[in-house]
């Protein structure tokens, strides 16, 4: 199929604004958030109406062009990196509200809507949608949902699987389905499950029903400082064990802490090892009870030293450093490199540690600052991409890192999807029968293997060739895992 | 051999002669959905909890386990299963519970099911050992297989073990009752749920609000100020009793179907006796009404209708899916189970 030849197909049915193919036009596309990736797409589709999507979705099904779907383009895995052979699909312009339903607390959107203004939209009615990517200004709440995103609230409040209750989706033909319901559950297999976090591979979203919830009364911050990562790791564990689910609980290392503070003044105590930032909310009967709670817990582990937010401005004072970490990493060091594994809490001191170690073998600093109370943790690798081999070497110490957190029973991601970044380390955490299924998974809904070809599941072909990469010494690095 | 191989045996000889299996763990729920058959395959001898650190607030169990001795466990901990799953029966297990599908009166509140699944271990109609998701809160590495799996009622793979999230029980449960009407019932369900409230359970049946309240000392004393009504004596016996539907509402011989609903529908205009749980969400009917006007009605209130216990279980006990929707479920089941040998027909006569 000629360049030529899809770009006056897609012309020829959709008005001439819609489609972009100048390569000018297409730059501001070649990449996501993860920009070492990029690739410059045959052509851009920019759909104004569901119908047009689909007459879009028809032409490439007929002529076996691949579709790439791209939300706000914040991702940090290279899921909407567009396709050298295909079209992208951009769904920037499905940004409207379509209803918000306060008795049922729920709202429908399309998927161009950025996650904040859904909240922001709900407030009149004292409702919030929970999940909060840091990104959360800028992303849209398509791409969360074909990410799964998660944010700092996700230990109370889930990943955006618990808080979505409906889609409508156009698979690759034109079909349009409606997955979930209006109620809190659907006749037949839960294929909202398997859609979210399918990373576009699946089908294509063009309008999601969100669960709201209602804006807790009061939200208070409990910051605490260690003198070790191994007492944080163990505060941690110990307010969750004393039965509370705090609303966030995030950690920052030394280094985090330092270049977060040169960046901004924070007020964090500076000579603190690391330090975790305790949100609690609800009605503020509990939150005062629940603060007691976990200040006790905190002393115990061996804070030494802890602030209570005494107002909302404070509170925001205390998360302005959390917030501010990946722009002061940009100003530490020309480029930093995000990762992000699970890993179970109990595992959380050995794993910092053995990053450190890392860190020292390869020479190149890590910064972590993180989900503690999910155990999602991301370490920042900092580098310079104009050194030559810097860049390779950060990612095979960021593979390292993936492969450590799967080694002790967690994952390679825990939000940020697989996309493009951590196709290898699929290999890693699946075994061929497992990459298989999902291969057969596709199948039963893009046969031809047209939506975001490439991503988020490795071939077998590509698994064999990484493994016999990952051959040191005669030694396999996980002996333990069938290989292929 | 261990008794995964041997199952993952059993499958394969089953795929090879394409015979049927009916996927069985305690039998308590071989009530619900189609009428299906095929050689039993037993999950029996496959028990015990895997792990259980409380502080990771993680389970992993192994399908066969009894319901009643992982939550005995977990009580222990102070901790619980978020989903307060019906049991219908003492031999219910952690297999049929996921496989089933079906959550308590905590569901609105907290979540169902399929939210604290985190991962399973499964057989597929190829005999192959599979490791879906993990055991870890947050995982987004490939497809959310383990939450597709819950509520499938095994017409997918055999379930082997599971991990689950699960959470501290409340310090405090309170149950506060009121007499209204169900019109003002759903309204007031609706109204507190918008509102920042320890909701844990909301039902109405015969003229009476039930409200329970779980939380914090301090949480809880605040809410019954704001919520209102006489506390409930006997309150957790009313709650167990209306999960096992062992309240006198679900006795008798009368088909009792399930209503799944925006939570706001005001009260639906069907002959028969009807029970609100779930804040409106969940609607218990007990009509001799033929399916159709009872799924026009529902459909209509952008809900869907399952026949629940009695009436004809070669019927189409689960709502009918359209023919597109159909088609793919045909080809999700193809790709797990090739041959089609899992619980053909136990939840659509032709999956």
């Amino acid at each position: 199929m000629g360049v030529k030849t899809i770009i006056t197909q897609l012309l020829a049915q959709l008005p001439e604004h819609c489609v972009l193919s100048h390569t000018e036009d297409l730059r501001p596309y070649e990449c996501d958030a993860l920009s070492a990736y990029r690739a410059l797409p045959l052509a851009v589709v920019i759909p104004e109406t569901a119908e047009q999507i689909r007459i879009a979705l028809q032409i490439c099904s007929e002529k076996n062009v691949p579709v790439v779907a791209r939300g706000s383009g914040t991702g940090l895995s290279g899921g909407a990196l567009p396709h050298s052979q295909g079209i992208l699909l951009s769904l920037a312009r499905f940004n409207r509200i379509i209803e918000i339903d306060p008795q049922n607390r729920t709202a429908r959107v399309q998927p161009g809507v950025t996650n904040l203004a859904i909240s922001s939209a709900a407030a009149a009615y004292g409702l919030y949608y929970a999940p909060d990517p840091s990104s959360q200004l800028a992303c849209s709440i398509g791409g969360n949902v074909a990410e799964n995103a998660g944010g700092v609230h996700c230990l109370k409040y889930g990943l955006t699987t618990h808080n979505i209750q409906a889609l409508e989706v156009l698979t690759i033909d034109g079909e349009q389905l409606t997955i979930g319901s209006q109620a809190l559950d659907a006749p037949g297999y839960d294929l909202l499950a398997l859609l979210t976090g399918s990373e576009g591979l699946l089908a294509i979203t063009i309008e999601i029903t969100v669960k709201l919830l209602p804006c807790p009364e009061v939200a208070q911050v409990v910051m605490a400082s260690f003198d070790s990562v191994d007492a944080a790791g163990t505060a941690v564990t110990a307010t969750i064990a004393s039965g509370i689910i705090p609303a966030g609980l995030e950690l920052l290392d030394r280094p985090a802490i330092k270049a977060v503070d040169k960046f901004i003044n924070t007020g964090y105590p500076k000579d603190a090892a690391a330090i975790l930032l305790c949100e609690l909310d609800g009605t503020q009967a509990d939150v005062s009870a629940q603060i007691e709670r976990v200040e006790r817990v905190f002393t115990e582990a061996g804070a030494t030293s802890q602030q209570i937010s005494r107002d909302e401005q404070e509170r925001q004072r205390f998360w302005a450093g959390r917030k501010a970490a990946f722009p002061a990493m940009g100003r530490l060091s020309p480029d930093y490199y995000c990762m992000d594994g699970t890993i179970p809490r109990k595992h959380l001191a050995k794993v910092l540690n053995h990053i450190n170690t890392l860190s020292e073998e390869y020479q190149l600093p890590i910064c972590n600052v993180f989900h503690a109370g999910d155990g999602n943790l991301h370490p920042l690798i900092l580098y310079d991409a104009n050194k030559p081999g810097e860049l390779q070497r950060t990612e095979e110490l960021g593979g390292k890192i993936l492969e450590l957190c799967v080694e002790v029973g967690g994952t390679i991601t825990g939000e940020h999807g697989v996309g493009m970044e951590k196709i290898n380390q699929m290999c890693v955490q699946f075994n061929s029968a497992e990459l298989q299924q999902f291969h057969d998974i596709k199948q039963a809904f893009d046969p031809d293997k047209l939506l975001n070809p490439g991503k988020a599941i490795p071939t077998l072909h590509r698994c064999a060739e990484f493994g016999a990469m990952h051959v040191h010494h005669g030694e396999l690095p996980h002996p333990e895992l069938e290989r292929f | 051999m261990t008794i995964q191989q041997d199952l993952q045996q059993q499958v394969q000889s089953a795929a090879a002669s394409r015979s049927p299996l009916v996927i069985c763990g305690g039998n308590s729920k071989s009530f619900y959905g189609r009428a299906t058959s095929g050689d039993t395959l037993s999950l029996d001898g496959h028990q015990g909890i895997i792990d259980y650190t409380p502080s990771e607030l993680v389970v992993s169990v192994r399908a066969g386990t009894l319901l009643s001795e992982l939550q005995a466990e977990l009580a222990k901990e102070a901790q619980m299963l978020p989903f307060e799953p019906p049991h219908f029966g003492e031999t219910a297990t952690l297999g049929g519970c996921i496989a089933s599908g079906i959550s308590g009166p905590r569901r609105p509140y907290t979540g169902a099911v399929r939210d604290f699944v985190l991962g399973v271990n499964c057989i597929n109609g190829k005999g192959e050992y599979l490791r879906l998701g993990g055991q870890v809160m947050k995982n987004v590495a490939g497809y959310d297989l383990s939450r597709t799996l819950t509520g499938s009622l095994g017409t997918l793979a055999v379930l082997l073990d599971a991990h689950l999230k699960v959470l501290p029980r409340p310090p405090l449960e309170t149950t506060l009752l009121q007499h209204c009407s169900a019109a003002t019932a759903v309204e007031l369900f609706n109204r507190w749920a918008g509102q920042p409230l320890p909701l844990s359970g909301a039902c109405y049946l015969d003229g009476a609000l039930y409200v329970r309240l779980s939380g914090m000392t301090e949480g809880v004393q605040a809410a019954v100020n704001t919520v209102g009504g006489e506390p409930l004596d006997n309150a957790t016996q009313f709650w167990n009793q209306l999960r096992e539907q062992q309240l006198p509402f679900f006795s008798g011989e009368t088909p009792l179907w399930r209503l799944s609903v925006p939570a706001a529908t005001p009260p639906l205009a069907l002959d028969g006796a009807m029970l609100l749980d779930w804040g409106g969400a969940q609607r218990w009917l007990k009509t001799d009404l033929p399916a159709d006007v009872v799924r026009h009605c529902v459909t209509a209130a952008g809900g869907h209708a399952t026949l629940f216990r009695g009436g004809d279980r070669d019927s189409a006990v689960f709502q009918p899916l359209q023919p597109a929707m159909l088609a793919l479920h045909q080809r999700l089941k193809h790709s797990l189970d090739p041959v089609g040998i899992f619980n053909p027909g136990r939840m659509y006569p032709d999956l």
